[in-house]
């Protein structure tokens, strides 16, 4: 009789569905894992040690590039931390800015989610809607920063710029005629707040339509019911966060708990899940969308009542305008200080997360006083829900583990660093 | 919220008494410095005393001090920073450890958090300092085969080895950096008189 032997099998790191680069290996006992051993580390760049040899604002764009879905969440933790050491107050109108853009990139982010977590378990369709909604997100961040995706726009002291008046608008082309240009911009005739208004508008019945797809679908339930449950205790001992730690039942978030900027003047909900499967984890992020929506149109009615300055007037730690410049010397000297040797920062340590949409997103900075950081450590949500991919996925099959990746909502970026 | 931290520090002071060195709040923030004998001994009682209820372990990471302050620093090279958050309690803790040595070595806390897990693996492979009991210390960001820790402020930013696809060979080869090291913002510590105000608070507070 032949020995009978587990075997293993290597999944990526070249993987439709490993989301980037992840080379899982799993021992395999016929179709059912036994083992699985992520190996990541191929997208590591490094980026906590070239925040240590630049000046503090040159690491604003580093922190884009981690988790590049969410963009503008990443560099939130990173400001908030300079500006704590700083001991700094962030204008009202900036700080209602930098909330809108944490939800606009909240579902930025979920978007992205869903569409490769229903891709990868066969869902094509949901993926197509998804992508159509993003591209609107990404132009509210073109106009806004002009990058579509690698913002840079916090920046210590408030955010780069204040809201366009005119959205950017679609011209004529030969590839498109005059009815497609209408239609393109009917929504961008007025200014950015209006765009983002007429999304937030339309945006629900567009969850209404994954939901349609998605929610009573019966191979969706079936992919997703029961597959990678996670227990309260354990998901608090792996260090979970996020919507991973409220698919498991545990209402926590610090936008609730811990409340930075805005967010204790605006009124949401936190979805809570209740058995700790991926169908939960999939109910807690879809409701968040629409808590998002929620959140997005209250800040637009703000900002529509308030204009304001949205950076520090401190040149010390922010750049002059570039017509003050001009004619400044005062100015001019502050620029050239600014942009060449930055800012020194107090001796100390701080600590300081945000409400990221894959979880807990933190920035431990040690500075020394000098005007690089001494010591700079992201604590990306990522990282440590890959982690736990080895409890989540053992005792399931081999198909389950692309239905795990989706729920994890993984990112190589923040897992590498 | 700094009155609940200050409370919280006192209550560590009591109930911690001979297991930790000291106990500051600063920007905040509590920190906890303990012995690396008393490590073990401080995160139980940090994880199950009711006071402090640190159900998740949320970031443990390394620093190297090597170079801190320009030379000044005294201390030990080595610092493990564990970051606690209590869910019950709603709170922060950081409680730091100093190490030594060549390797450094530090008791794990896997079997407290299981979080630890890859965190001291990272740790590990970016600083090499040894988790003692940890059950799986392999390197886990760097590439299979990488020799030394890259993050220990003695390897240069430039790394010692690049690699390139060689096409006599027809295979990749390793071979030393090409590539020279380059500052192009040197680092300077300069006293900030707009900080100053809040430094003497301080250390009135201190003082007092």
């Amino acid at each position: 009789m032949p020995e009978i032997r587990n075997y293993t099998v290597n999944f990526g790191p070249q993987h439709p569905a490993a989301h980037g680069v992840l080379r899982l290996v799993l021992e395999m006992d016929g179709e059912v894992i036994q083992r699985a051993d992520p190996h990541v580390g191929l997208l590591h760049r490094g980026t906590e040690k070239l925040a240590e040899s630049k000046p503090y604002n040159q690491s604003i764009p580093y922190m884009d590039r981690l988790d590049y879905v969410s963009m503008m969440c990443n560099e939130h933790s990173y400001v908030l931390a300079l500006e704590k050491l700083m001991g700094i107050e962030v204008p009202l109108r900036a700080q209602y800015i930098r909330v809108m853009f944490d939800e606009i990139t909240r579902i930025l982010n979920h978007m992205m989610w869903l569409g490769t977590h229903a891709l990868d378990i066969g869902a094509m369709a949901v993926f197509l809607y998804c992508f159509r909604e993003r591209e609107d997100l990404m132009d509210m961040y073109e106009a806004v920063s002009g990058a579509r995706m690698h913002a840079a726009y916090y920046r210590p002291g408030g955010v780069y710029r204040d809201l366009p008046d005119r959205m950017p608008q679609y011209v004529d082309s030969k590839y498109r005629d005059a009815d497609d240009l209408k239609f393109l911009n009917k929504a961008r005739s007025g200014s950015l707040l209006d765009f983002i208004e007429d999304f937030t508008n339309r945006f629900p019945t567009y969850v209404d339509e994954y939901e349609t797809l998605l929610t009573n679908n019966r191979i969706w339930k079936q992919r997703t019911v029961d597959i990678g449950v996670v227990s309260p205790d354990r998901a608090l001992q792996m260090g979970f966060t996020g919507a991973m730690l409220r698919g498991s039942g545990i209402e926590w978030d610090l936008r609730k708990k811990q409340p930075y900027e805005v967010y204790d003047r605006l009124e949401f909900d936190i979805p809570v899940g209740v058995n700790g499967d991926t169908y939960d984890r999939y109910l807690v992020r879809v409701e968040e969308l629409r808590q998002s929506n929620r959140i997005i149109k209250q800040c637009i009615e703000w900002l529509r009542n308030n204009p304001g300055s949205v950076i520090l007037d401190d040149h010390k730690l922010t750049p002059p305008p570039r017509e003050v410049m001009k004619g400044d010397m005062e100015a001019l000297i502050h620029h050239f200080k600014l942009f060449t040797e930055g800012y020194s920062l107090p001796a100390g340590e701080v600590y300081t997360a945000i409400e990221h949409p894959k979880g807990e997103f933190g920035i431990y900075l040690i500075s020394d006083g000098a005007n690089k950081p001494y010591r700079l450590k992201i604590r990306a949500p990522s990282f440590i829900h890959m982690a736990a991919m080895n409890e989540m996925a053992t005792g399931h099959m081999l198909a389950d583990v692309t239905a795990l990746i989706g729920s994890i909502d993984v990112v190589f970026g923040d897992v590498d660093r | 919220m700094s009155d609940y931290y200050t409370t919280l520090a006192a209550e560590a002071r009591d109930q911690l008494a001979g297991l930790i060195e000291s106990v500051d709040v600063s920007f905040n923030e509590l920190n906890i410095v303990v012995s690396k004998d008393k490590l073990l001994d401080t995160c139980l009682a940090l994880r199950d005393q009711k006071a402090f209820a640190c159900e998740q372990l949320i970031d443990l990471t390394g620093v190297d001090y090597s170079e801190f302050g320009e030379g000044k620093w005294q201390g030990l090279r080595f610092a493990v920073v564990y970051h606690l958050l209590s869910i019950r309690n709603n709170h922060r803790i950081r409680l730091t450890v100093f190490v030594d040595g060549e390797p450094p070595l530090v008791d794990s806390v896997v079997d407290i958090w299981s979080s630890a897990n890859w965190y001291e693996r990272e740790a590990f492979d970016l600083f090499g300092i040894i988790f003692e009991g940890h059950p799986d210390l392999r390197r886990i960001l760097t590439d299979y085969g990488f020799v030394g820790h890259p993050f220990r402020k003695d390897f240069p930013l430039t790394g010692n080895v690049e690699m390139r696809y060689d096409p006599e060979k027809q295979r990749v080869v390793y071979q030393p950096v090409s590539i020279e090291p380059r500052i192009s913002q040197p680092r300077v510590i300069r006293d900030d008189n707009r900080y100053l105000g809040t430094m003497q608070q301080e250390e009135e507070q201190d003082d007092a």
